[in-house]
């Protein structure tokens, strides 16, 4: 097609939830329900230790599967150290380090389908 | 002859039932713990959203309710219940035999040094909500080093919205007082910069949205959106807060001359070791547990017992004399009732 406005539209980067495939995060939920209690406090990113470096983050983990960003969680997930640092400090009292494994079994064990 | 009402605590939601008990010809007995009545607004200085002065409230109401019976450091050691009456063994030595008591017993500061990971109590410059207040009455605090106020930080939600610290509720005050706070601090050190650590701003009062926009637009006060993960105390003295600011989603530090601790409103033990000895419920949150939360917040489960104020959750000030006019009219009606 031809450039008309002399630009490119890259790739949209909108998050678009009329597409978005609730089927693995209502799995999941199945398993952990506390993964929709998150109030985004940041709690869990500040404490991190590979947070820093990697951008790991449960809060955006979280926040990224329900919007349909499955590729950006799990490339954080990738880079947890299962330290459970982030445990400790969550004023839900959701047991992270339990929502992460979770996250890698039912998501991952999909995409290799 | 005229029916006793026998009110327990004398803070503001107490004396204004029994203000409104005189008026109705009632004899409303006032029995407080503390050595004056007023409750927590006694210890406050300015008060949201108009800063009026909190020794104004108080004294106009202890002057409303000055021809009550009131007995000062004085608890209840026993209450039971007999047929349709309530005797209570006050602390004194008095009984009392009544059929209306009113439950005043307001709430408590949540205690900020189980939150260790803030270092009240450990660090040489942290303060909470309550202690800010003290300070602001005039009363020396050597935690307020004065001269070198150069960066203030403010922690919302302290012992609030924490299921670890087994305090889930929202105490609904501290937005609001974490702004005006900051505005007092800001007017007394210009050059100060301050920023307020919360995980959402919770401004549902009249005014209050006007406070917030007047703290950003007219103050600069800094709001960041993280819950603060942990303080500590660099070699100078300064203290380094730490949060992920989670609108730009990267981790954050400050160093701070000043932290204050926006401290949340627990339940009084007082309240359930009391309603204990007549079966009252308790609610999940450990506060008093009204008949239902919308027509009927003043009414216990048990006929002739009420409540008013703090003692059933969170509430501000004209809600807590809202409630208190509710529930005289309510023991008003139940009086008139039984004649
Ligand atoms: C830091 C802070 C600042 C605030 N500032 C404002 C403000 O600016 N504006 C505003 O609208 N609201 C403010 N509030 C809210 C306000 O403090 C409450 O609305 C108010 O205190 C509720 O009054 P109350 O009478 O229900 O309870 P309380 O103030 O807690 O009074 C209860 C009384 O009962 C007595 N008592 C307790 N147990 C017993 C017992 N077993 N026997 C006998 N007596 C007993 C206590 O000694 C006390 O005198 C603030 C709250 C906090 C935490
Ligand atoms: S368990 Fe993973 S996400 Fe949690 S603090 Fe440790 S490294 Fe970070
Ligand atoms: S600490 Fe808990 S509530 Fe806070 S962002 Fe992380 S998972 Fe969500
Ligand atoms: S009023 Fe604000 S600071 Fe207080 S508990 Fe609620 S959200 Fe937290």
């Amino acid at each position: 097609m031809m450039n008309i406005f002399g630009f490119r539209l890259s790739a949209s980067s909108a998050i678009d939830m009329d597409k978005v495939d609730r089927t693995l995060f209502d799995k999941l939920c199945a398993e952990e329900p506390d993964a929709r209690r998150c109030m985004s406090c940041g709690s869990c990113s500040a404490t991190c230790p590979a947070g820093e470096f990697t951008g790991m983050s449960v809060r955006k983990v979280l926040h990224n599967l329900q919007r349909g960003k499955e590729r950006e969680a799990l490339k954080m997930v990738s880079s947890c150290m299962l330290c459970g640092k982030c445990n400790m400090v969550c004023p839900r009292g959701i047991n992270t380090r339990h929502l992460i494994l979770s996250v890698c079994r039912i998501y991952k064990t999909e995409e290799s389908r | 002859m005229n029916e006793i009402v026998v009110i327990i605590g004398g803070g503001i939601a107490g004396m204004e039932a029994a203000a409104q008990l005189l008026k109705l010809g009632h004899s409303p007995i006032i029995i407080e713990k503390s050595d004056r009545l007023g409750g927590h607004v006694g210890k406050w200085n300015m008060l949201f959203p108009d800063l009026t002065p909190a020794k104004k409230v108080v004294d106009e109401l202890a002057d409303s309710c000055r021809d009550a019976n009131i007995f000062l450091n004085t608890e209840i050691s026993s209450l039971n219940r007999l047929k349709d009456r309530y005797n209570l063994m006050l602390s004194n030595g008095i009984s009392i035999s009544t059929k209306y008591i009113l439950f005043a017993t307001g709430f408590n500061m949540f205690p900020a040094q189980k939150k260790e990971e803030y270092g009240y109590g450990i660090y040489d410059h942290v303060v909470t909500n309550a202690d800010l207040e003290h300070w602001m009455n005039g009363n020396a605090d050597k935690r307020m080093d004065t001269s070198g106020m150069k960066t203030i930080g403010f922690v919302h939600c302290v012992g609030s919205r924490d299921e670890k610290a087994r305090n889930p509720q929202c105490s609904k005050v501290c937005c609001i007082t974490a702004i005006k706070q900051a505005i007092e601090l800001k007017n007394m050190y210009p050059d100060a910069q301050i920023y307020c650590f919360y995980m959402d701003l919770r401004l549902f009062g009249k005014k209050f949205e006007d406070f917030y926009t007047k703290a950003q637009r007219d103050h600069g006060i800094h709001f960041i959106r993280g819950r603060v993960s942990e303080v500590s105390e660099a070699m100078d003295g300064r203290l380094v807060v730490k949060a992920e600011d989670t609108l730009i989603g990267k981790p954050l530090k400050v160093s701070v001359d000043l932290l204050v601790l926006m401290a949340g409103m627990a339940c009084n033990p007082d309240s359930e070791k009391i309603a204990s000895q007549i079966a009252l419920p308790i609610d999940t949150d450990g506060f008093l547990k009204s008949s239902d939360n919308i027509i009927h917040i003043t009414s216990s489960a048990k006929k002739g017992v009420f409540y008013a104020g703090a003692c059933t959750g969170p509430k501000t000030v004209p809600e807590t004399l809202a409630e208190a006019r509710s529930a005289a009219l309510d023991i008003h009606t139940a009086i008139i009732k039984e004649r």
